[in-house]
């Protein structure tokens, strides 16, 4: 037995599977990708007895091996390929007890591919609502193989599952005969398959013959060695398939009668259908879909700005206490204003981004993100997109690169592509600090009909404001791309459950630490980098200026005085030497030089904007004013022309305009490059979000001023 | 007259599946337990009549009209 075997977790969506992949690994799971392909890989360790830890990895869920989408190619690819590196010692299939016949369609595929099996049982208290009776030992007598009842929500079976595992390991059973022989049908194709690729198992060679173009173990010869197999016979492989899949049904059904006793009285009608009268109703089902959106804001902004205040006097607090305690120097400068700021600009989005993610991870745990699909499908349709797009463009609101990889789901390649296109135009939470501070400084904080504050109000027109401008991006791509292939959609309605909360905060913590962790390492590098950039310049340019500053203005009081050499120096200095460089091309969107350094630093990721305009600020300003923040400082800057504040209305507007539109991203593009595989579509979205964003701020800025 | 199809019945009406005009689209639809003989009942339509969600072997499917259209029925 090896010491360290692979476990593979498979089975229908929302049979359980992520459940049980929890259950086994909790927080130690990691995730990553399949070699040589961008799909998600999730994998953990589980500790099988004292000698042994497996790894268990969770595929994709599936209804049958023959995939559907990218996402699903995986699951035949590695278990038909016994040298692949996630190719599992013992594969646990998760049944789910309620719905038997459709999940054992999946199981009896599986068998018949000759990979060692578990059979998991699960969410047999669901079928037992429903007056369905499984089971488990006929089951295992039927298909010869471990069954294992479990709840995997519960985390009740595991170590029943354990030995199962175990036993399986140490001692491989397989099934004696094939559930489904394709020999007796496809005679000749199966048996040619069999001599050329020395295989021994009828149905792993109708794999070859049938799938050959997503095995990424074949080489070209080989796939074009299986064509000619299929040409030579004449083979229909859609009639051949269809074909199995009754085949398999029409055996299943009297085991299904055997295993089950159905109690069940007719026509009940169950909650959920209760439920979905009300959320698929022409009339409730959007205005409910459109009042959780509106709390969604609501939250966003309103329940997690106290958690933000505080984190942001805290930060303020310590940056305090070391200028006072530190010596004075610039190493102790580049601790408080550099460092401090920057990690201070991540810390306090923490709390919207767990709110935003604890929200839609509830939304897609209860299954209501399933109904939001079927009612926005035929409103998305018109613009080239259909309902499975509404998820990556939710979920665009927290990150466009997991809204981006979700696209997967999305089988037409036109849909997706225009999906993966039109994403990045959604808010994501990297654009809600700059939203946020801007908003703060010249949107009133006041309450409309008692409830609304007007804060929240502006940032929902932003977002709405990127939903609008997604949809209509989509409709102009719909007309260029022609479509390929139809696109269809076809999806399982998941009955409405109360969400799992281990799960729910699985999500949040994960998307808390990618942020911290991924984002944060951009954003601290580059403030450090922006900080040496702002402190120093060119030869003695910055000591000039000071000395120039010190002659002209003798009468000034200290204070002022320490503000008017700092600033002279911060435009002196490298970071200012840039910004005056750009100055000309940004000026008719009302943007001074200081604005200009944040634009360019934030190219990379728009996240740091704020980071960066602390950093700036926080220089330019005089070292004794201590625990001001960044919105306060924004407020006090003073337009050197006019001599009013500088962050007007027009300014600020024509600012979140630029960002509601600007691909300010690398991540994004680096996303869309893999998923699109081409630098053609990141070029594209490149180049129409940054003319977008320009045209939109300099309109803005000119009618507004 | 024209065979019905899963596309024209009424919300809470019963049918039994016989057979499939397209063939790529019968695989789908038959791994997802559609089969030929199966009972089903148009349970719900989404606001707009597209989709419709379909009662199949105890659990629902949802689909667009053009693809129901695709499964003839016979009425019970």
């Amino acid at each position: 037995m090896k010491s360290s075997p692979v476990i593979g977790l498979v089975g229908n969506p929302n049979a359980g599977k992520s459940s049980l992949f929890n259950q086994l690994t909790g927080l130690r799971q990691k995730t990553g990708n399949f070699p040589g392909v961008t799909v998600d890989k999730k994998s953990g360790p589980w500790a099988i007895d004292e000698q042994t830890t497996a790894t268990v990895v969770d595929f994709p869920g599936i209804y049958s091996i023959y995939p559907k989408s990218l996402d699903e190619q995986i699951v035949t690819d590695v278990l038909a390929n016994s040298n692949h590196p996630d190719y599992p010692d013992v594969t646990i299939v998760v049944i789910d007890a309620s719905n038997l016949h459709r999940n054992l369609l999946l199981f009896t595929q599986v068998i018949d591919l000759g990979v060692p099996v578990v059979l998991a049982l699960n969410m047999l208290d669901v079928a037992k609502d429903e007056g369905k009776e499984v089971n488990a030992v006929r089951l295992a007598m039927q298909f010869q193989v471990p069954v294992v009842r479990i709840n995997a929500r519960t985390g009740e079976g595991l170590e029943p599952l354990k030995k199962a595992v175990l036993s399986q390991l140490r001692q491989p059973s397989f099934a004696e005969k094939l559930f489904f022989d394709p020999e007796k049908s496809a005679n000749g194709v199966i048996a040619d398959t069999k001599t050329q690729y020395q295989l021994s198992n009828n149905y792993l060679a109708l794999q070859y013959v049938v799938q050959h173009d997503g095995f990424s173990f074949l080489n070209t010869q080989q796939r074009v060695g299986l064509d000619a197999i299929i040409d030579k016979h004449n083979f229909n492989e859609t009639k051949f398939l269809a074909s199995e899949t009754i085949d398999r049904y029409r055996h299943i059904g009297p085991i299904v009668d055997d295993v089950v006793t159905d109690r069940r009285p007719a026509n009940q009608r169950t909650w959920t259908q209760r439920l979905d009268r009300i959320l698929l109703h022409p009339v409730w089902g959007y205005a409910i879909f459109l009042l959780i959106l509106l709390l969604i804001f609501q939250t966003i902004f309103a329940w997690a700005q106290p958690f933000m205040d505080g984190i942001d006097a805290g930060v303020a607090w310590l940056n305090g206490q070391l200028k006072e305690s530190l010596p004075v120097g610039p190493l102790s400068d580049l601790l408080t204003d550099g460092i401090l700021a920057g990690i201070g600009g991540i810390l306090v989005f923490i709390p919207q981004i767990a709110f935003l993610f604890l929200l839609v991870a509830l939304l897609e745990e209860s299954g209501y993100m399933s109904r939001v699909m079927l009612i926005m499908d035929r409103l998305m349709r018109p613009f080239g997109l259909n309902g499975r797009s509404v998820v990556p463009l939710i979920s665009g609101v927290a990150c466009a690169v997991p809204a981006i990889m979700a696209t997967r789901s999305i089988g037409t390649r036109r849909d997706r592509l225009i999906t993966i296109l039109v994403t990045p135009l959604m808010s994501c939470s990297a654009r809600l600090p700059i939203y946020t501070i801007l908003i703060a400084l010249v949107v009133p904080s006041q309450r409309v009909w008692g409830i609304f504050n007007v804060q929240g109000l502006a940032l929902m027109a932003l977002y709405l404001l990127g939903l609008v401008s997604a949809l209509l991006a989509a409709l102009v791509l719909k007309l260029v791309l022609k479509a390929k292939e139809r696109s269809y959609y076809i999806m399982e309605l998941p009955t409405f459950k109360l969400p799992r909360w281990n799960h729910v905060a699985l999500t949040v913590w994960e998307s808390v630490r990618a942020f911290v962790w991924e984002a944060g390492r951009v954003i601290l590098a580059i403030s450090i980098v922006l900080w040496v950039l702002a402190s120093y310049g060119p030869g003695d340019a910055m000591d000039k200026a000071e000395a120039n500053v010190r002659q002209q203005n003798t009468s000034l009081g200290n204070d002022e005085l320490q503000n008017q050499i700092a600033s002279e120096r911060l435009e002196k200095s490298y970071a200012g030497v840039f910004g005056h460089f750009i100055e000309p091309v940004i000026r008719p969107l009302g943007y001074d030089w200081k604005i200009g350094i944040a634009l360019l630093s934030s190219f990379a990721a728009r996240e740091v904007f704020v980071g960066t305009m602390s950093t700036i600020y926080s220089i330019g300003s005089s070292d004794d004013e201590t625990g001001v923040t960044i919105r306060e400082r924004l407020r006090q800057e003073r337009n050197p022309e006019t001599g009013g504040p500088m962050y007007t209305p027009a300014l600020a507007w024509s600012l979140l305009i630029f960002y509601v539109f600007a691909m300010m991203c690398m991540s994004t593009l680096a996303a869309t490059q893999r998923e699109t595989k081409s630098w053609k579509w990141p070029a594209v979205q490149l180049v129409y979000m940054m003319t977008l964003a320009y045209v939109a701020a300099f309109a803005t800025y000119q009618f507004m001023k | 007259m024209n065979k019905r199809s899963v596309a024209d019945l009424k919300t809470g009406e019963r049918a039994t599946i016989q057979s499939f005009t397209d063939e790529t689209m019968s695989l789908k639809l038959l791994e997802m337990g559609c089969l030929p003989g199966a009972q089903v009942y148009l349970s719900a339509k989404a606001p707009l009549g597209d989709p419709i969600c379909l009662n199949v072997a105890g659990y629902v499917l949802a689909m667009r009209r053009a693809e129901a259209a695709t499964i003839l029925i016979d009425n019970d």
